[in-house]
């Protein structure tokens, strides 16, 4: 009966945090342009505007470019599947998330990758030059981005001796002098570049770009519409959400849930969005003064923020 | 019982190949194919047993060698390679069934696969110096053969073969170094004597014997800078036999450099194994570099062998310093990533190997730039394709990702107990190892999405056919056993974990419990494939209900409609708009460029009547191998012009030959008195 109710607690916070995501993304999405569109002068849409373009979406009829084989149906529901599965385990609202005890950094990452995989493979069965065009480019920036995250990662791991994401989380909170040491903060400043560059903000994409020959992202997705359309866009902003919180997290752990308990369980999805939303309203900010980088001036940025992330190894190891 | 089984894979294989040469066309591969398949059987046999009771299978005759004899012991680590390559040899040679009957079932090829396929199962057996270096010569020989097999490439083949064997007899002569080395200090040529005795060499003939042995195998696994034979022979070697040589044959260069260096040796200091590590961090970023700039498909493939196999010299150099340090379980774990990466190649190399070449047999060309649109017509092997590919990428639920996962947990906790130098390097190795799995994601989103993906770029792709059933289900059965090992590596851990203890040195494993989860013993870190699998099987499952769903007409299963893609205007698209395999590696190649330097030769030729009127414009850019066009061309014209100077001292005068002959007995009588 004990166990029972365990594993039901655990579905449960999966699949509140699961929801929060899928709420939360396209918010963050809509509060992002809200404030991009505020400091250039303009109304802007409402927050919930994504909400209901999705909803528009997903009523809409499927199409697909005629010589397309099932993995053009395939690399959208792979990418939220991907981004469920890692919100469903991660430590978002509370350091006990369902799996916990293998919720491994690594294992996370690579997860999103088959996500990202599938949508550029998907990109390529359209047949047309801007599904090549944007797969190819985005491909290059993530294999780019790889050395940044994973020795990112390791920096944080090796002071907490495990890529454990709650025990990462953790150490944050029964360590408070951890988190401004020098080691974290390189490498989260190392995984902010990274998350830039991979959910195809400014200045690596722009999202809101409509000039084909600048476009990463949007070139890939170009062939899509209805409910794959709602699919992707729905995939992409859950992702932006859950790499965002978990930066934050690890950041600044304050709010997330330690013990079980509906109250305190509460007060992390709570203390989660207002994380999410200062992060991304600082990027929405950001991107107003930023131009978009010329595609082969990335690799200097990229690498920069490996250099972040090596530093942060390396310091970690001296300072242990 | 296990003796006769080790009899009876040498003569099941011995006959294999007299059918294949001696019976006529309609019957040869069919009889050369059974008896592979009971050899391969009795080799399963064998090692699963020695696997399972921990005792070791041993035969010495000395009958069969004159002078020394033969001597064949399986231990646990031979018995995991003997599984790798067995269950590949199956596979391959089933797909071999239907891939001879294109022409290639000549006698030459019927009889050199099943000595090839026996030689290699045989190797791990070998316990003497004479056995291994005789099994090791038929081996590559068998091999050569295969790649002079198909006639329709003749050229290609010839210079392929030519580097196949000239690097692959230099790597031998540099095995025999050590080997010989290693016998003429202990007073027998039996490993178990140069085991016993090895330990009393001086420090400076240990690195020695290390360093030969490890330029000799490494070249077989294809080690950068001694890989420059792979890309050539893999790629000319017909299906199977390039599924078998990258699948199975590289792997022995791995088994012995674990040999040499953990068993004969008995480990050593760590500055051999950061040389292992440091070949592994190059030959896996050179590997992944021009896999991603490939457009050849086997070429790719090839290159992404030595991207693999330096993933694997990684883990096993990174558990040679833990070892040497003294941090055994770390070792351990490094020591099991090494094998289960190596397992893992195995079949997901032989899957993606066999797939190509069914894409060669049905349009008739390996060029990514002339295929795509093969999904739809080809639905198994593109699926097969897809598999490996996504194995190889290291993304779950596939098996490169637990091995993948594995190694980064080995670096990661054995980080914080080394020295300041171990430190810089291994966290090196941890960004090597990131941008390796980032270019390879990128050669491979290159090669599944260009090659079977999009519309078909020639009329040979556009008609292309699904291939014969034999081949599906030999290409179908290893990429089907990257998804059961990705979602249970259970399977196989226990095995390896076996073969990583008795490769010695290194204490206590990694252990996996039950069935779900992977713990880590000692440190932190578990990992659980299945009920990933399970979550995005279940996620992506609720995703295609709700799109179906969310739709606002009653039809429950609504139809998707196909449309003409979206041309920025045009009325026409043909499917020569679509990027190519050149143009998608394009960008990799800019930011790459003073790595990769590719050639580029642009011709542009003007209308007559006016300088401002373009006729035609060719494009031209190849990505040659850098260090073979740096290194081995300008070694290979030095010798050239060396052996045309040499060839004044031989005009062919008898006189003269008698006079070098008296003067060479001269000296030698001098130097002896």
């Amino acid at each position: 009966m004990n166990d029972l109710a365990h594993v039901l607690t655990q579905v449960a916070v999966a699949l509140v945090q699961v929801g929060a995501i899928v709420v939360g993304g396209p918010l963050l999405l809509g509060l992002m342009r809200k404030v991009r569109c505020r400091l250039e002068g303009r109304a802007g849409a409402p927050i919930h505007q994504p909400l209901s373009d999705l909803r528009k979406l997903f009523a809409k009829q499927r199409l697909r470019p005629k010589e397309s084989s099932w993995v053009f149906g395939a690399g959208p529901v792979v990418l939220v599947a991907t981004t469920v599965v890692v919100a469903a385990v991660s430590p978002l609202a509370t350091t006990r998330p369902p799996l916990g005890q293998s919720s491994d950094f690594f294992a996370v990452i690579f997860v999103l990758l088959l996500g990202s995989l599938m949508l550029a493979l998907s990109a390529l069965d359209t047949g047309t030059a801007f599904g090549g065009m944007g797969a190819s480019r985005s491909m290059t920036i993530g294999a780019l981005c790889e050395p940044a995250l994973l020795v990112a990662i390791l920096a944080m791991a090796i002071s907490a001796r495990t890529s454990n994401l709650p025990a990462l989380v953790r150490v944050g909170l029964d360590h408070p002098a951890l988190i401004a040491s020098p080691a974290r903060i390189l490498a989260l400043a190392s995984f902010l570049v990274v998350i830039l560059a991979e959910s195809g903000r400014l200045p690596v994409d722009n999202p809101s770009t409509h000039l084909e020959l600048t476009m990463i992202h949007e070139a890939m997705v170009l062939e899509y519409s209805g409910p794959d359309l709602g699919l992707i866009i729905l995939g992409e902003s859950m992702r932006l959400m859950f790499l965002l919180g978990l930066l934050m997290n690890l950041l600044v752990p304050l709010g997330v849930a330690e013990r079980p308990g509906v109250l305190a369980f509460s007060v992390g999805l709570v203390a989660l969005g207002a994380k999410v939303a200062a992060a991304g309203v600082t990027i929405a900010v950001f991107e107003v003064f930023t131009a978009k980088m010329r595609l082969f001036r990335l690799p200097e940025l990229l690498a920069g923020g490996f250099v972040l992330a090596l530093l942060g190894a390396v310091t970690a190891v001296v300072a242990r | 019982m296990n003796e006769a089984c080790v009899v009876t894979v040498a003569l099941a294989g011995a006959m294999a190949a007299v059918f294949g040469a001696a019976l006529p066309v309609s019957s040869r591969v069919g009889a050369a194919v059974a008896l592979t398949w009971v050899s391969c059987a009795a080799a399963l046999v064998t090692a699963v047993s020695v696997l399972h009771s921990g005792h070791v299978v041993a035969l010495s005759t000395s009958a069969l060698l004159p002078f020394t004899g033969v001597t064949m012991v399986l231990n646990p680590l031979g018995a995991l390679f003997v599984i790798a390559i067995s269950v590949v040899a199956l596979a391959s040679t089933l797909y071999w069934l239907g891939y001879a009957s294109h022409g290639l079932a000549t006698r030459s090829a019927s009889s050199a696969l099943p000595l090839f396929v026996t030689s290699m199962l045989l190797v791990p057996f070998a316990a003497s110096v004479a056995t291994f270096l005789v099994l090791w010569e038929v081996m590559a020989l068998t091999s050569l053969v295969l790649v002079l097999t198909d006639q329709s490439r003749r050229e290609a083949a010839r210079s392929a073969a030519q580097w196949y064997a000239v690097m692959t007899h230099a790597g031998a002569a540099a095995i025999l170094l050590a080997l010989v080395l290693l016998s003429a200090h202990s007073g027998g040529q039996t490993f178990a004597d140069i085991e016993a005795h090895a330990r009393h060499l001086s420090g400076a003939m240990r690195g020695t014997i290390f360093v030969a042995a490890l330029l000799g195998f490494g070249s077989k696994a294809g080690a950068v800078p001694l890989h420059v034979w792979l890309p050539k022979a893999h790629v000319e070697a017909p299906g199977p036999a390039s599924a078998l040589m990258s699948g199975a044959m590289v792997n022995l260069g791995i088994y012995g450099i674990v040999l040499v260096g953990n068993e004969l040796l008995g480990g050593g200091p760590d500055w051999w194994w950061l040389l292992v590590s440091a070949l592994g961090v190059v030959s896996a970023l050179y590997g992944a570099l021009y896999a991603a700039t490939s457009s050849d498909l086997k070429r790719l493939l090839a290159y992404s062998t030595a991207d693999n196999m330096g993933l694997v010299l990684i883990a096993l150099g990174a558990s040679g310093i833990f070892a040497a340090s003294g941090h055994r379980t770390v070792a351990a774990v490094a020591m099991v990533a090494a094998l289960l990466l190596m397992v893992n190649h195995s079949v997901f190399k032989g899957a993606l190997f066999l797939a190509a070449g069914a894409v060669q047999i049905a349009t008739g060309t390996r060029d990514l730039d002339r295929l795509g649109g093969l999904m739809r017509r080809m639905p198994v092997t593109g699926a097969v394709f897809l598999a490996g590919a996504l194995a190889v990428s290291a993304v779950p639920p596939f098996n490169g990702f637990v091995g993948e996962w594995l190694l980064l947990q080995g670096l990661l906790h054995g980080l914080p107990t080394s020295n300041t130098s171990v430190v810089i390097s291994v966290t090196v190795a941890v960004a090597a190892v990131a941008l390796t799995g980032g270019l390879t994601i990128a050669a491979f989103v290159k090669a599944t999405g260009i090659g079977f993906l999009g519309r078909p770029r020639c009329d040979e792709t556009a008609e292309a056919h699904e291939v014969a059933i034999t081949m599906r289900l030999g290409a179908g059965a290893l990429g089907a056993l990257c998804l059961v090992l990705g979602l249970v590596p259970m399977l196989v851990l226990p095995a390896i974990e076996r073969a990583a203890a008795s490769a010695g040195r290194v204490g206590a494993t990694s252990s996996a419990s039950g069935w779900v989860s992977l713990h880590l013993l000692g440190l932190r870190g578990v990992l659980a494939p299945s009920l990933l699998a399970a979550g995005l099987a279940v996620a992506a499952l609720a995703m295609i209900v709700i799109r179906r769903l969310a739709h606002r007409r009653r039809s429950v299963w609504p139809a998707v409609n196909p449309v003409e893609p979206w041309g920025s205007g045009r009325r026409v698209q043909t499917a020569r708009m679509q990027y190519t395999a050149t143009s998608f590696a394009e960008p990799l190649q800019r930011v790459f460029d003073d790595v990769v330097r590719p050639s580029r030769d642009l011709n542009v030729s003007h209308l007559v009547e006016s300088r401002y009127y373009i006729e035609r414009i060719a494009y031209r850019t190849t990505n040659d191998d850098v260090i073979e066009r740096q290194f081995y061309r300008p070694f290979i014209a030095g010798v050239r012009w060396w052996g045309q100077r040499a060839r004044w001292f031989q005009n062919g005068s008898v006189h003269r030959y008698l006079a070098y002959g008296f003067v060479a007995l001269v000296i030698v009588l001098v130097v002896v008195t």
